[in-house]
C-alpha cells in the first residue's frame, strides 16, 4: 500500500525531501537556545559586562531567527509536499476510475468511490504532512533534548531513563487499547451516516407511512450506539493528558528537589542555577514530542485504512484494455453473436447469457422485448465491449470486438443506456458529448429526429438552457429525448437505445423511430424496449427468456407462433386489437 | 457578524448547559483548577531558587534540605490536586463531547422528520447530509479541543500574568510587549489562514461535486468515450483544491515556528533585560517587593516559555473554531428550520359499531337518521372511523373510514404566483379507481402530494370521507392513504423488514401474503436467503421492477382504505405486470386507488380516467367513453398504432 501510494508523489519529492532536512535545522537551533541562555544565566549571576550579556543576546536572536527560518521554509515546504501528495492521489484515482470497465465499476459503490476521493485522501494528506515534519521533529527533538540533559544534569538525567519508558509505555497501552476501538466504531458511524442518507432519500416513503417516530427511534438506537463506543475509546485516550501531566509534574519534582540537593552539595559545581532552569525546559520539550509522537501514531493510524481505501482504487486493474494490434475502421453495421455466454464476473456462479447466436445485417433495425432480469440489457452491452464475453465471440461490421480500438469501437457502436446522466451544463454542452465539433445545424437535426428540438425551442434559453446536476430541472422523458439526440450525434453504424423511451409518451416515441427510419436508414438500429408498440415495426423482433433468445420473427410471426410475445402484447393490447379491426 | 457568532456560542453553551447542568460547570471548574495549579510551580520555583541563591556557596546541605524538602512537597500536594481535577476534566469532556453530539444528531434527526416535504424537494441532498457529517464534525472538534484548550490557555495565561506581576513589573512589561507582536501576527497570518481554509472547503466542495457527478455517469462516460475530457476537467477542479489547500496549510504550518520562535527571542529579551536588570541594579516595581535576582529571572524564563506556549496554543485553535461556529450555525439554522404545521384534530379511531340497544338509547346524540352508530374501540376491530370533536358543541360524531375523496376547484402552485394545478374537481366514490393520464410536467402527481397534504392547496377545497382534510390530523390522513411511488425507496434490512415497515406489527405470514398479493413473493423466494435476504444501499442488488414489486408489497401489508399508485409498476415489465396486475386488482378490491401511469393499458380498466394537461383537466370519462369522445385520449391511445 505504501509503495503504491508513494507513487504518487512524483514532483513533489523534494518537497519532501526537504522538508525533513529543514525541520532537523529547527530542531537543532531550538535545542541549543536554553544551553546558551543557561550560560548566560551563569554570567549574569557571575556579574558579567554589558558586552558579554549583549554579545550572547546577539547570539541568540541569530539562532532563532535561524529557526524561524528553518522552520517557515520546512512549513512551506511540507504544505506544498502534502497537498501535492494529495492532488497527484486525487488525479491518479481519477485517471484509474476513468480507465475502469463497466466491470470495475460495478464493484465500487459510487458513493464509496466518492468517500475515497475525498475524505480518505485528505487523511492520508494530514498523516503525510505529520510523517514529513511531526514524525521527524518529535524523535529528533527526544534524542538532542535527551542528549543535552546528559550533557549538563549528568547523574539527573536519569530520571528521564526512568520517566520516558513509563510515558512511552502509557501512551502505547492508550493506542494499543483505543484503535480497534475507534476502527469498529468509525464502520459504525459510517452506517450511522448512510441510514441518515437513506432517510432523506426516503423521506415521501417516512411521511406517507407516518413512520416518523419509528425513524427517529431506530436512529437514536443507532446513535447511542455509536456515542457509547465512541464515548468508551474517547475516555480511554482521555488518559494521555493526565498521563502526560503526571510525567512532566514527577520530573519536576525530582529535578527541584534533587537538582536544589545537587547544586549545594556541589557549591554550584555539578549544577548551577541557570543549568537546573535549562533542565526543567528540556524535560518539558522531550515529554511534549513524546505526546507528539503519540499523536502522530494514533493519526498514522488512522490513515493507514483510508490509505489502504485508496491504493485498492489505484491497484484495481481495468478487466478491458486495447489490444496489440487494434482495428481503426468499423466496415459496416454487421454485429454477430457466436455461441456468447456471459457472467457478470468470474466469481459469480448464474451465466446471465447462455449460448447466444444471432446474425443481424447491417442497416437492420432489431427490436428486443422480454420480461424483467431476461438480459436484454446484457445482450446488447456486448456489442459495444461494455463487458467481454465470458465465451464464445462478438463480431462487429465482421471483426470481433476485441480487436477493435475501444475508442473507435465505442463511437461507431453508440449505446443509450437505460440508467441514462445528463451532465450540469447547457444543453450544448450535454450535447457535444457525442460529437465535440457538431455545428449547431447539426444539433438542431439531432434534437428534431429525437424529437428534442420541439421542447428545447420553448426554454427561454433555447439550447443554452442549464441542465442542473442529475438533469433534475427535465421531464423523464425529455431526459431520455435528449440522451437519444446526445448518442445520434455520434452518427454511429449502430445504434443501441435500452428502453430509452418508457418515459416518452407513445406517439412522440413513434415519431423519434420514424425519423430514425427516415433519415439514419444504413444505421444499424437496435431498440429495447417494454412496450410491443415500439418494436412492431422493426425487421425483427428477438424475445428474450432467461438469458436466451426464446423466438426471432417479424410481429406477425411472432403473434402468431411465439407464446410469449403474445402474452405481452395482449397484456398491453387487450382493446387494441379490437380497434385495429 | 461578530455579533452573531457570539451568539451561536452562548447558544450552544446554553444548550449544552441544558444537556448537562452540573456536568458542564463541574468541568469548567476542573479545567480552571487544573491551569491555575499547573502555573503555580513558578512561585515555588521562585522561593527554592531563592533558598539556594542564599546559601549555595555554604555547601549545607543540612541547613536548608528541610526547608526546600517542605516547599517540594507542598508543590507536590498542588500536583496531586492537579492530577485529580486533570483526570476528573479530561474524562466528563469525553463523556459530555460524545453526548452532546449524540443529543444534537437525535435533535436534528428528530427536526428532519418533522420538515416538510418542500424543505427535502427544495434543498440539496448531499447538502442536508453534510450537517450530520461535517458540521457535526467540526462542532466535535470545537467542543472536544477548541473549548477546553481556549480555557486552559486563557486561565493560564491570566494566572502566569498575575504571578509576573506579582515579582517584576519590568520583565513583565517586556513579556507584554512581545505578546502584542505575536497577536498581531496570529491576527494577521491567522486570518490568511482561516481566510484560505474557508477557501479550501469550497474547493473541496467542488471536487466533491464534480466527483460525485462523474462516478453517477461514469458508465456514460465511456459509452462515449468522454474519459479525457472529464479528466481535463477534473484537473482543473483538482489544481484550484491544490493551491487553496496549499495557501491554507502554508499559512497555518508557518504559524507555528513564527510564534514559537517569537516565544524563542521573547526568552532570549528576558534573559537579558533580566541580565541588565541585575547589573544595572535597577530597583525592582512589583507586588512582592522582592528585589530583583536570580531567584527571580530564572523562574521568569519559564513563565515566559509557558506564556508564549499558551498563546500559540490558543493560535492554533483559531481555524479549529472559525470552522466551529460556521458549523454550528449551519446546525442551528437547521434546527430552527420551521417544522410541518399540523392543525387537524380530527383523528381516526378504532371503532365498533353500537348495537341496536345502545344505538336506540343514543338519539339524544348528534346523528342524522339511519345512520350506523360508532364507539370507539380500544383494540383492534378492522373498523375505522373519523373521530370529529366538535368545539362549540362539545359533541364527538364519528364518520365511518370508507374513502371517499372529492376534490372542489382545487389551485395550486408550488411556488406563489406559479400555479401549476388550475381548477381540478373531481370525485372518487368509495371502491373507485381513478386514473390520471397525461405528459410529464401536466400535474398528475402534484395532485396525490396534495392529498396526503404534502403540500398544501392554494384554494379549493378537498374532502375525504366528506371531512375537509385541513381538519384531519396529518399522520392519520397519511395512514388512510397508501402509496407507492415511481422512485422506489427501500430501507437497509431484510426483505421482511422492508415489506413490515408497512405495518409494524405484522406478523411473517401476513408479509408474505402481501408479497404474495403484489406478486413479489415469486422473486423474493428465489433469492438466496428469501424473505431474509439484505438489502443494501436502496436494494442495489435487487432489479427497478423487483424493488417496485417490493414497496407495492408493502403498502399492501398497511391495508389502506385509500391507495395512490404513482407509476408504481413502469418498471416492470407488462407481462410481470399483467400478473402483478391480478394481485393488484385483488388488492385494489373494496378500495379507492389512484392511478398515475404512462402506460394507457395500466389505467384502461379505471373507474374513470382524468386526462390532464398543463394542470387542468381536459377530458374525464372512462376508457369506453373517451375512446368514442376521440379526444386527447383516444390520440394518444392510438398514438401507438400511428405507423401501421
Amino acid at each position: 500500500m505504501v509503495r503504491q501510494l508513494a507513487k504518487s508523489i512524483r514532483e513533489y519529492k523534494r518537497a519532501s525531501i526537504a522538508t525533513p532536512l529543514l525541520v532537523s535545522g529547527e530542531v537543532l537551533m531550538e535545542c541549543t537556545i536554553p544551553f546558551i541562555i543557561a550560560r548566560l544565566v551563569n554570567e549574569v549571576k557571575g556579574g558579567c559586562d554589558m558586552g558579554v550579556i549583549l554579545g550572547y543576546g546577539g547570539i541568540l536572536v541569530c539562532m532563532a531567527m535561524l529557526s524561524l527560518l528553518f522552520g517557515g521554509l520546512a512549513g512551506s515546504t511540507c504544505a506544498t509536499a502534502s497537498c501535492g501528495l494529495a492532488r497527484n492521489l486525487r488525479k491518479d484515482m481519477f485517471y484509474s476510475i476513468q480507465g475502469y470497465s463497466f466491470e470495475n465499476i460495478d464493484k465500487f459503490m459510487t458513493s464509496s468511490l466518492v468517500t475515497r476521493m475525498t475524505t480518505d485522501i485528505t487523511n492520508v494528506q494530514n498523516a503525510y504532512m505529520m510523517i514529513i515534519r511531526t514524525a521527524i521533529r518529535s524523535p529528533l527533538m527526544l534524542i538532542f533534548a535527551f542528549v543535552m540533559v546528559f550533557v549538563m544534569g549528568g547523574r539527573m538525567a536519569w530520571i528521564f531513563l526512568f520517566v520516558v519508558p513509563v510515558l512511552a509505555f502509557g501512551l502505547s497501552l492508550v493506542i494499543y487499547k483505543t484503535m480497534p476501538l475507534f476502527r469498529k466504531v468509525f464502520k459504525k458511524y459510517d452506517r450511522l451516516n448512510s441510514s441518515i442518507q437513506e432517510n432523506i432519500k426516503a423521506m415521501r416513503v417516512v411521511k406517507s407511512f407516518v413512520r416518523e417516530d419509528y425513524e427517529q427511534e431506530k436512529f437514536n438506537r443507532a446513535a447511542e450506539d455509536v456515542c457509547t463506543d465512541f464515548t468508551r475509546a474517547e475516555r480511554i485516550l482521555a488518559l494521555n493528558n493526565p498521563l502526560m501531566q503526571f510525567c512532566i509534574y514527577t520530573v519536576m519534582t525530582f529535578v527541584l528537589s534533587f537538582g536544589s540537593y545537587t547544586i549545594i552539595t556541589s557549591r554550584g559545581l555539578d549544577l548551577d542555577v541557570g543549568q537546573l532552569s535549562a533542565l526543567l525546559t528540556y524535560s518539558f520539550m522531550m515529554l511534549n514530542s513524546l505526546m507528539m509522537l503519540s499523536m502522530v501514531f494514533v493519526m498514522i493510524t488512522m490513515a493507514v485504512e483510508s490509505g489502504k481505501r485508496i491504493a485498492e482504487v489505484l491497484e484495481e486493474k481495468s478487466s478491458l484494455s486495447n489490444p496489440e494490434a487494434p482495428v481503426y475502421e468499423v466496415k459496416d453495421g454487421s454485429i454477430s453473436f457466436e455461441h456468447v455466454s456471459f457472467k457478470y464476473s468470474k466469481e459469480a456462479k448464474r451465466r446471465v447469457l447462455k449460448n447466444i447466436d444471432l446474425d443481424i445485417r447491417s442497416g437492420e433495425t432489431i427490436g428486443i422485448i422480454g420480461g424483467t432480469g431476461s438480459s436484454k440489457s446484457s445482450l446488447i452491452q456486448l456489442i459495444s465491449r461494455l463487458y467481454d464475453v465470458t465465451e464464445g465471440a462478438v463480431k462487429v461490421g465482421g471483426v470481433e470486438v476485441r480487436d477493435y480500438d475501444l475508442d473507435t469501437l465505442r463511437n461507431q457502436v453508440a449505446v443509450v443506456l437505460q440508467k441514462n446522466i445528463l451532465f450540469s451544463g447547457t444543453i450544448r454542452e450535454n450535447l457535444r458529448w457525442g460529437n465535440k465539433e457538431a455545428t449547431d445545424e447539426e444539433l438542431v437535426q439531432a434534437c428534431k429526429m429525437a424529437c428534442a428540438d420541439e421542447f428545447i425551442s420553448q426554454f427561454p434559453e433555447g439550447y443554452d438552457t442549464y441542465i442542473e446536476q442529475g438533469g433534475a430541472n427535465v421531464s423523464g422523458g425529455q431526459k431520455q429525448r435528449l440522451c437519444i439526440a446526445r448518442a445520434l450525434l455520434k452518427k454511429p453504424k449502430i445504434l443501441i437505445l435500452d428502453d430509452s423511451t418508457s418515459a416518452v409518451d407513445t406517439r412522440t416515441d413513434a415519431r423519434i423511430r420514424k425519423a430514425m427510419k427516415d433519415y439514419i436508414p444504413e444505421t444499424t438500429k437496435i431498440i429495447i424496449a417494454q412496450r410491443t408498440a415500439s418494436v412492431e415495426d422493426a425487421d425483427r423482433i428477438i424475445v428474450m427468456e432467461g438469458g436466451e433468445i426464446n423466438a426471432i420473427g417479424t410481429h406477425k410471426e411472432l403473434l402468431a407462433s411465439n407464446e410469449i410475445y403474445r402474452e405481452i402484447y395482449t397484456s398491453q393490447n387487450k382493446e387494441g386489437n379490437q380497434l385495429g379491426e | 457578524m461578530e455579533n452573531k457568532k457570539k451568539n451561536t456560542i452562548v447558544r450552544l453553551l446554553k444548550t449544552m448547559l441544558g444537556f448537562y447542568p452540573v456536568m458542564l460547570p463541574a468541568t469548567i471548574a476542573c479545567i480552571v483548577f487544573n491551569a491555575v495549579v499547573s502555573s503555580i510551580p513558578s512561585v515555588f520555583m521562585q522561593n527554592i531558587i531563592a533558598v539556594i541563591e542564599k546559601n549555595w556557596q555554604k555547601g549545607d546541605w543540612g541547613a536548608v534540605g528541610g526547608q526546600i524538602l517542605r516547599l517540594v512537597s507542598i508543590l507536590a500536594v498542588f500536583y496531586i490536586l492537579s492530577l485529580a481535577a486533570g483526570f476528573t476534566f479530561n474524562q466528563l469532556m469525553a463523556i459530555m463531547t460524545q453526548g452532546t453530539l449524540k443529543k444534537m444528531r437525535e435533535k436534528m434527526f428528530g427536526k428532519m422528520q418533522r420538515l416538510p416535504v418542500k424543505y427535502f424537494d427544495t434543498n440539496d441532498h448531499g447538502d442536508i447530509m453534510s450537517y450530520y457529517t461535517n458540521d457535526i464534525d467540526t462542532l466535535r472538534q470545537m467542543i472536544s479541543q477548541s473549548f477546553p484548550h481556549l480555557l486552559i490557555s486563557g486561565v493560564t495565561v491570566l494566572t502566569i500574568f498575575g504571578i509576573m506581576v506579582y515579582y517584576c513589573l519590568w520583565l513583565t512589561l517586556v513579556v507584554v510587549l512581545g505578546v502584542a507582536v505575536m497577536t498581531v501576527l496570529i491576527k494577521k497570518v491567522g486570518g490568511g489562514s482561516a481566510k484560505f481554509f474557508i477557501k479550501q472547503q469550497n474547493a473541496l466542495g467542488k471536487v466533491e461535486g464534480f466527483v460525485e457527478e462523474m462516478m453517477y455517469g461514469q458508465k456514460v462516460i465511456k459509452v462515449f468515450c468522454h474519459e479525457e475530457e472529464s479528466e481535463a476537467d477534473f484537473d482543473r477542479y483538482n489544481d484550484i483544491l491544490f493551491e487553496e489547500s496549499r495557501k491554507a496549510n502554508q499559512y497555518a504550518n508557518i504559524l507555528g515556528p513564527i510564534l514559537n520562535n517569537i516565544g524563542n527571542i521573547l526568552y532570549v529579551l528576558v534573559a537579558i533585560t533580566g541580565g541588565l536588570l541585575l547589573t544595572l541594579n535597577v530597583q525592582n516595581v512589583s507586588i512582592s517587593g522582592i528585589p530583583i535576582g536570580i531567584s527571580i529571572v530564572v523562574p521568569f524564563l519559564n513563565m515566559t516559555k509557558q506564556f508564549a506556549g499558551n498563546i500559540g496554543q490558543v493560535s492554533h485553535q483559531v481555524n479549529a473554531v472559525v470552522m466551529g461556529i460556521a458549523g454550528t450555525e449551519r446546525i442551528f439554522s437547521l434546527l430552527d428550520q420551521e417544522s410541518e404545521q399540523d392543525q387537524g384534530y380530527v383523528t381516526l379511531v378504532n371503532v365498533r359499531e353500537k348495537s341496536c340497544k345502545s344505538q336506540a338509547g343514543a338519539d339524544d346524540q348528534q346523528s342524522g337518521e339511519g345512520e350506523v352508530l360508532f364507539e370507539e374501540s380500544k383494540e383492534r376491530t378492522g373498523l375505522w372511523a373519523w373521530k370529529h370533536p366538535h368545539r362549540e358543541a362539545g359533541t364527538v360524531t364519528y364518520t365511518k373510514l370508507e374513502g371517499d375523496v372529492r376534490l372542489q376547484k382545487v389551485d395550486f402552485g408550488y411556488e406563489p404566483g406559479k400555479t401549476v394545478l388550475h381548477d381540478i374537481s373531481l370525485y372518487a366514490k368509495p371502491g373507485q379507481k381513478v386514473a390520471f393520464v397525461g405528459a410529464t410536467g401536466a400535474g398528475k402527481t402534484t395532485i396525490t402530494n396534495l392529498l396526503n397534504r404534502f403540500y398544501d392547496i392554494a384554494d379549493g377545497k378537498i374532502r375525504y370521507d366528506g371531512i375537509n382534510i385541513n381538519k384531519i390530523r396529518k399522520s392519520d390522513l397519511r395512514r388512510s392513504l397508501g402509496i407507492v411511488l415511481q422512485d422506489t425507496n427501500l430501507f437497509t434490512g431484510s426483505v421482511m423488514e422492508n415489506i413490515r415497515y408497512g405495518k409494524l406489527d405484522a406478523a411473517d405470514e401476513e408479509c408474505i401474503a402481501a408479497a404474495k398479493l403484489a406478486g413479489a413473493d415469486d422473486f423474493i423466494t428465489r433469492l438466496p436467503e428469501g424473505y431474509d435476504t439484505l438489502l443494501t444501499e436502496n436494494g442495489a442488488n435487487l432489479s427497478q421492477g423487483q424493488r417496485q414489486l417490493l414497496s407495492i408489497a408493502r403498502a399492501a401489508v398497511a391495508d389502506p382504505p385509500v391507495m395512490i399508485l404513482d407509476e408504481a409498476t413502469s418498471s416492470i415489465d407488462t407481462r410481470t405486470e399483467a400478473i402483478v396486475q391480478r394481485g393488484m386488482d385483488a388488492l385494489m378490491k373494496g378500495r379507492t386507488v389512484f392511478v398515475i401511469a404512462h402506460r394507457l393499458s395500466t389505467v384502461k380498466n379505471s373507474d374513470v380516467i382524468i386526462v390532464l394537461d398543463h394542470g387542468r383537466i381536459i377530458e374525464k370519462g372512462n376508457h369506453q367513453e373517451l375512446l368514442e369522445k376521440k379526444g386527447q385520449y383516444y390520440q394518444l391511445y392510438t398514438g401507438a398504432f400511428e405507423l401501421e
